[in-house]
């Protein structure tokens, strides 16, 4: 296989097929707390790119590089965790002081990265799968990305249910996870492929 | 061992120190002022503002240069305070107050067709064979109302009738949307004359229906006298247009069995009974004046 389909496969795989929310069921509570709206949804999915992706980095040269020539793979958990969350307070100053609105816009959610399953499933992910060190970041970017897809379409979906006449009981959150359901089964569709 | 410590430890310095050092470069300065704001705002979260929280609030009045006076259930006093950190003029926010268009003379007086034992909540009333009283438009006695208030404005009198503290209500509007009946409406703290009825029944059959034998009829004569055409007629039931009525009263005098109420009649028959005797008096004296000077002119 050569290299560029290398990526694709890797790229497909890791939006559509194994992708973080709706098969591997990680990172759910952004994918329901912050799908409201488009805007704050693209900035979260971009957050959660770049920290998923500067997070498999790290992750994967600590691993490598200081875990397992010492023989300390038992720490793996706590020393990911330590630079995740390092990670996302970097991003999250960076992004105050950048962009204020993005800033709260995310709100409590930008925190909640630190203690996201996704960005830790992410980084032990590339380790079990035995991936080289572009193929850690590039599973990491593409990750991301999916996870952005998803969150994406669902707040999509969300602002247009805000405007359909929805029974008041199944108004806000129920409606949600329903629809959440059905996005999952229709990726599940996508476990079928192939290369 | 001793490596997994040294390692850890290691981690956590530089990341400890990276995170040090990106605190003073991405330091980002919030207005004091913003501070002070949140500080005097009630911290209701209550929304009747139109921004999330009272922190929303605060920073819209320092950043964007928000209006002071939409803060409802703070009132007057905090407008006060809120000029005073800001340094602006205070301008009192046109306050409303929920007026609830239903007089059934309460519980005690209401014409029930049965007896409701259900939930005790308007909500599941209403449902019940269109509620227990005789008036399908009228006010079911569950207390939906009371239970939404926040800031106990809505009580109850001797005879069970529903009774808004104008100086509790803050307008946050929590009870217009409690009402399955749709009774309650917000108007601004000045008006004084309602038509407190909502029934669209025929005029016969809402007379007979309501407890307290003001329910409006549909008559149109209020429609008629009103000088500023502040009144229609919808479905059997007058309705007044907030914006254009002057409490002038005249539809509340005319009003055959009371719908309308004016708190202000007696209040304005003194005033223009002084009026007259001031401007009798003025003439008099005119009058007075006339003769004393008269003689002499000619």
């Amino acid at each position: 296989m050569s290299f560029i389909t290398q990526i694709f496969t890797l790229a497909v795989f890791a939006v559509f097929v194994n992708n973080f929310v709706l098969s591997k069921f990680l990172g759910l509570c952004p994918y329901i707390g912050v799908s409201k709206k488009i805007d704050s949804a693209l900035g979260m999915g971009m957050a959660v790119i770049f920290v998923m992706t500067m997070a498999s980095t790290f992750t994967w040269l600590i691993q490598q590089y200081l875990l397992i020539p010492y023989n300390l793979e038992y720490l793996q958990t706590i020393a990911f965790i330590l630079t995740i969350a390092s990670l996302v307070q970097l991003v999250e100053m960076v992004i105050q002081k950048t962009a204020p609105s993005l800033y709260k816009a995310l709100g409590v959610f930008l925190p909640l990265i630190t203690t996201n399953c996704a960005v830790l499933g992410v980084s032990i992910l590339n380790i079990q799968e035995d991936y080289n060190f572009l193929g850690a970041i590039l599973n990491g970017l593409f990750s991301g990305m999916g996870f952005t897809l998803v969150l994406v379409l669902m707040a999509g979906l969300r602002e247009r249910l805000d405007k359909a006449e929805v029974p008041e009981a199944m108004k806000g959150m129920p409606i949600a996870f329903v629809i959440a359901g059905c996005m999952a089964l229709a990726f599940l569709g996508f476990s079928g492929l192939n290369f | 061992m001793i490596y997994a410590i040294i390692i850890l430890g290691a981690l956590g310095l530089i990341y400890g120190l990276g995170l040090a050092f990106a605190s003073k470069k991405f330091h980002v300065e919030v207005d004091p002022k913003i501070e002070a704001i949140i500080e005097v705002l009630p911290s209701a979260n209550c929304g009747a503002c139109g921004y999330p929280g009272c922190a929303g609030y605060a920073e819209a009045i320092v950043m964007n240069d928000e209006e002071l006076n939409k803060c409802a259930p703070g009132g007057a006093a905090v407008v006060g305070e809120i000029a005073k950190i800001m340094d602006k003029e205070a301008t009192a926010a046109d306050r409303k107050v929920a007026v609830i268009k239903c007089q059934s003379g309460g519980a005690n007086n209401t014409f029930f067709r049965y007896e409701y034992q259900g939930v005790t909540t308007c909500k599941a009333a209403v449902i019940v064979n269109n509620g227990p009283n005789l008036c399908a438009y009228g006010c079911v006695f569950q207390n939906d109302c009371i239970a939404a208030c926040k800031f106990d404005a809505i009580s109850l009198d001797e005879n069970g009738m529903r009774i808004v503290d104008k100086e509790k209500c803050t307008g946050c509007g929590a009870c217009v949307k409690a009402c399955p009946r749709n009774l309650i409406e917000l108007a601004s703290e000045k008006k004084r004359v309602h038509i407190l009825c909502s029934s669209h029944d025929k005029g016969a059959d809402s007379r007979k229906a309501c407890g307290n034998k003001t329910a409006c009829i549909g008559c149109g004569i209020c429609v008629k006298k009103c000088p500023k055409d502040a009144i229609e007629l919808q479905n059997n039931l007058a309705v007044l247009n907030y914006d254009l009525c002057i409490m002038c009263g005249i539809c509340a005098d005319a009003c055959p069995t009371g719908a309308i109420i004016d708190p202000l009649k007696e209040a304005r028959a003194l005033r223009k009974a002084e009026a007259k005797k001031k401007a009798d008096a003025a003439i008099a004296a005119k009058a007075a004046a006339e003769k004393g000077s008269a003689p002499e002119g000619e």
